[in-house]
C-alpha cells in the first residue's frame, strides 16, 4: 500500500492510518493533506491513529505539521483514537503535540472538530462586528 | 551476559525500520513484556534504526535475548560504519539535531529503555546498545 486515503465527510477530511508506515508514506500522506485541504476547502481533519502500534518522533513530527500547516489554511485538526500505551510512550520520549488537538474515538473528533470551527467563526465574526463600517 | 538466543538483520532503509519494529515487537512478546514495555522498546528501536539509516548510511541489528534469574530482557545492538558522531554527549541532548528531524531520537529512546549505550569514532562508525527488562 503506497498511499493512505483520505475521505471527505460533511466539510471534513477524514483519514484513518491503518497500515504501519514507513518514512516516505508519512511525508507523502502530509503532502497529500494539504493539497485535499485545499482542492476540498475542508474547515476540518480527523486523523484516526486507532491501528498505530507505535507513534515514534517522525510520526509525531508528522502529526504535528499536518496540523501546523492546516491551521495556516483555515482548518482545525483533531487526531483521535491514541492507544494508551502510545501516550505513555509519547509522553517519556518528550514529544509534546502541543498543536494537535485530540480525542478519545471519532464521534468526540467530530464533535470537537465542530467546536473548534465555530469558535473560529465567532472570533473573525467578532472581528467583522467591530470594525467599523 | 550471554544471550539465550540472538539474530542479526539488516537495516539499510526504512522497509528495513519497519521489520525492526516488527521483530523488536515479536521479540518483546516473547519475553513476556506488558503492552507498555513493548511499545517503549519497539519506539526506541524505531528511533535507533532510522538514525542508523539516515546518518550511519545503513547498518545492522542485533537481537539478544537475556535471562537473568528467570527475568527476561531484549536487548538490541544497531551498529553501522557511517561518519560516527562528533559529540555524543551533545547528540543526546533534546533538540539537537544535524538531519531536520526534532533530535528527540537519541535522547528519547535512552528514556525508553532501562539500559543505553553507545559508543561512536568519527569516521569509523556507531553502535548503540539498547536493553530493556520486563517490568
Amino acid at each position: 500500500m503506497d498511499q493512505i486515503p483520505i475521505l471527505k465527510v460533511e466539510g471534513c477530511l477524514l483519514v484513518s492510518i491503518q497500515v504501519d508506515m514507513h518514512d516516505q508514506l508519512a511525508m507523502a500522506l502530509q503532502e497529500d493533506l494539504t493539497c485535499r485541504i485545499v482542492e476540498s476547502r475542508a474547515r476540518g481533519v480527523m486523523i484516526d491513529i486507532s491501528a498505530l502500534e507505535i507513534v515514534d518522533s517522525f510520526i509525531g513530527r508528522m502529526l504535528n505539521n499536518i496540523a501546523a500547516m492546516a491551521r495556516v489554511l483555515d482548518a482545525a485538526t483533531v487526531v483521535v483514537g491514541m492507544r494508551p500505551a502510545v501516550a505513555i510512550t509519547l509522553v517519556e520520549l518528550g514529544l509534546t503535540m502541543t498543536g494537535v488537538h485530540t480525542a478519545l474515538d471519532v464521534d468526540r473528533g467530530l464533535k470537537l472538530i465542530r467546536t473548534l470551527i465555530a469558535q473560529g467563526d465567532a472570533r473573525t465574526g467578532a472581528r467583522v462586528a467591530t470594525s467599523p463600517v | 551476559m550471554p544471550p539465550v538466543r540472538s539474530e542479526t538483520i539488516p537495516v539499510r532503509n526504512s522497509e528495513d525500520v519497519l521489520r525492526v519494529r516488527q521483530i523488536v515487537r515479536n521479540w518483546a512478546v516473547a519475553a513476556k513484556f506488558s503492552l507498555v514495555d513493548q511499545t517503549k522498546l519497539v519506539t526506541a528501536a524505531s528511533e535507533i534504526a532510522r538514525n542508523t539509516v539516515i546518518y550511519g548510511g545503513g547498518g545492522e541489528l542485533t537481537l539478544d535475548a537475556l535471562e537473568d534469574r528467570g527475568r527476561h530482557g531484549v536487548r538490541l545492538c544497531f551498529r553501522d560504519r557511517g561518519p560516527g558522531i562528533d559529540d555524543v554527549e551533545r547528540a543526546l541532548r533534546d533538540g539537537y539535531t544535524t538531519g531536520g528531524g526534532l533530535g528527540l531520537g537519541l535522547g528519547g529512546a535512552r528514556r525508553l529503555v532501562n539500559d543505553f549505550a553507545i559508543e561512536s569514532r568519527t569516521g569509523a562508525g556507531t553502535t548503540v546498545r539498547l536493553t530493556r527488562w520486563k517490568t
